[in-house]
């Protein structure tokens, strides 16, 4: 298939898993968000996760051919990118693109580092076993109590600082991702442009400040 | 005026070149930047040195041959404007500048600051044209093109091929470059029948030529001695798109 090795046709590939993935990030959010309506809210949220049963592993299947697809693609236009400019100026300078757009590769590969953490303290539960939710008493409604997880992990320095730092990169892969995808699938027509530009990265800050409101938060002893 | 320039000599394409410093100590405002590089050639001449080599062809900021990097801006830092239109004026007494070659793998050094482009050629090779049957001049009138679409492949038939828009991309794409041809030709009658074909050879040539992959950064348009803008590069990724939906017609 030469739609898999032209530029173009890998450049929407990149574009459709990456729109994808921000569908995911944002559902991702909304369901997190509900920590704030307290323990009752986000282990409902979680019941209702798990009761899918089989549709959660056909879920899980999908986004690991995403994120591959994704990465595997980003890699490998990184190398050819890199490949194609094979000696630098004496005076380096740029006029309008943004740090974001410059640190994909390196964001990118942050938040995959992030990915396998999270899945190891989340959803493995390996990481911190004495206070994953398997391990924890369950909550009045006999369900898993996923808030007192949450909240005895970001209680923790450490882990709250990974979150952060992760989130943080999330929010600068985004910032270029988001208003990207409408360039790459041809929606841009000239003087639209900048205000996609601008609206994607106000989307990014909304992203990456709602999703380190939650380990800062409670960190600060705020949600408790 | 009095400048120190900093310029990239290099003896052949195996050769691995570098920046040498020289001082041009009678520069007039009023002169082009190719003026004051032939002064400073002519002194290098009568000194029995090598003079600097470098494109230009008609100093008039329509033929897309020069092609500098001046302190990491190609053609300069005036907007819209080629080396051979920039003038002297635009600096101050006293100035540094680096002159620098357009640094690409598809864009082979030949020599100091000339540098082959054939690869652009190669791209437009591959689709870059349209097809047409030969015979008597047709009549003028026989295809009608509105007004809007003719305005469209003009700003997109602005680009002179000079390769800005490769030196200034953090990935050497030639994205705009080709996004400029296919636009160009697929909103035209005479151009719309190859649309498919020509967009998926030019985007297979950039490839196979050495250039990079378009991420999005705009440094091209910043670049862009004649404006072209990103959105034909919309407009080329949308004719990818379309040309990968089978039609009866073909």
């Amino acid at each position: 298939m030469n739609f898999l090795t032209n530029t173009v046709g890998r450049k929407i590939l990149m574009a459709v898993t990456g729109l994808l993935l921000i569908a995911f990030v944002t559902v991702h959010l909304i369901g997190n968000l509900s920590v704030f309506a307290g323990p009752d809210s986000i282990n409902a949220y979680a019941k209702a996760l798990q009761d899918l049963g089989p549709l959660v592993w056909i879920f899980r299947l999908g986004m690991v051919a995403l994120f591959a697809i994704h990465i595997t693609f980003g890699i490998q236009l990184y190398f050819e990118n890199k490949a194609a400019t094979p000696d630098p100026y004496a005076i380096e300078k740029t006029l309008v693109t943004s740090f974001s757009a410059k640190t994909m590769i390196f964001t990118g590969l942050i938040i995959l580092a992030f990915l396998l953490y999270h899945l190891l303290h989340f959803t493995i539960q390996v990481t911190n076993p004495s206070i994953s939710a398997a391990n924890l008493p369950l909550d009045a409604a006999s369900r898993l109590d996923v808030y007192t997880m949450m909240v005895l992990s970001f209680q923790k320095v450490f882990i709250s600082l990974i979150y952060i730092i992760a989130m943080i990169a999330l929010l600068l892969h985004l910032a270029h991702g988001i208003s990207s995808w409408v360039q790459t699938f041809g929606l841009s027509t000239g003087p639209s442009q900048d205000k996609v530009i601008s609206i994607g990265k106000v989307l990014a800050i909304v992203y990456g400040l709602a999703y380190i409101a939650i380990p800062l938060l409670i960190l600060a002893r705020i949600v408790k | 005026m009095k400048l120190t320039l900093h310029v990239w000599r290099q003896q052949g394409p195996e050769d691995s070149g570098k920046l040498e410093t020289y001082k041009a100590d009678n520069v007039s405002p009023d002169q082009s930047f190719l003026e004051m590089l032939d002064e400073v050639n002519d002194d290098l001449i009568k000194t029995g040195k090598d003079p600097i080599a470098f494109d230009h062809d008609c100093r008039e900021g329509i033929c897309g041959m020069c092609s500098q990097v001046i302190n990491g801006r190609p053609h300069g830092q005036q907007e819209l404007t080629t080396v051979c239109q920039l003038h002297m004026r635009q600096f101050k007494d006293g100035d540094e500048i680096f002159i620098e070659p357009w640094r690409a793998r598809a864009f082979p050094i030949l020599r100091d600051l000339i540098v082959d482009r054939t690869s652009l050629d190669v791209v437009m090779q591959a689709g870059g044209y349209t097809s047409c049957h030969t015979g008597g001049v047709a009549d003028g009138n026989a295809l009608l093109v509105g007004k809007p679409v003719a305005d469209y492949a003009m700003d997109a038939a602005e680009c002179i091929g000079c390769g800005a828009c490769v030196a200034a991309c953090p990935n050497s794409s030639a994205m705009l470059f080709t996004s400029a041809k296919v636009a160009q030709l697929a909103v035209l009658p005479q151009g719309k029948p190859e649309a498919k074909r020509r967009v998926k050879a030019m985007t297979e040539a950039i490839l196979s030529e050495g250039f990079g992959n378009c991420t999005n950064h705009y440094e091209c348009e910043a670049a862009c001695p004649k404006g072209i803008s990103v959105k034909f590069i919309a407009k080329l990724n949308r004719e990818y798109i379309k040309s990968m939906i089978p039609s009866s017609t073909e």
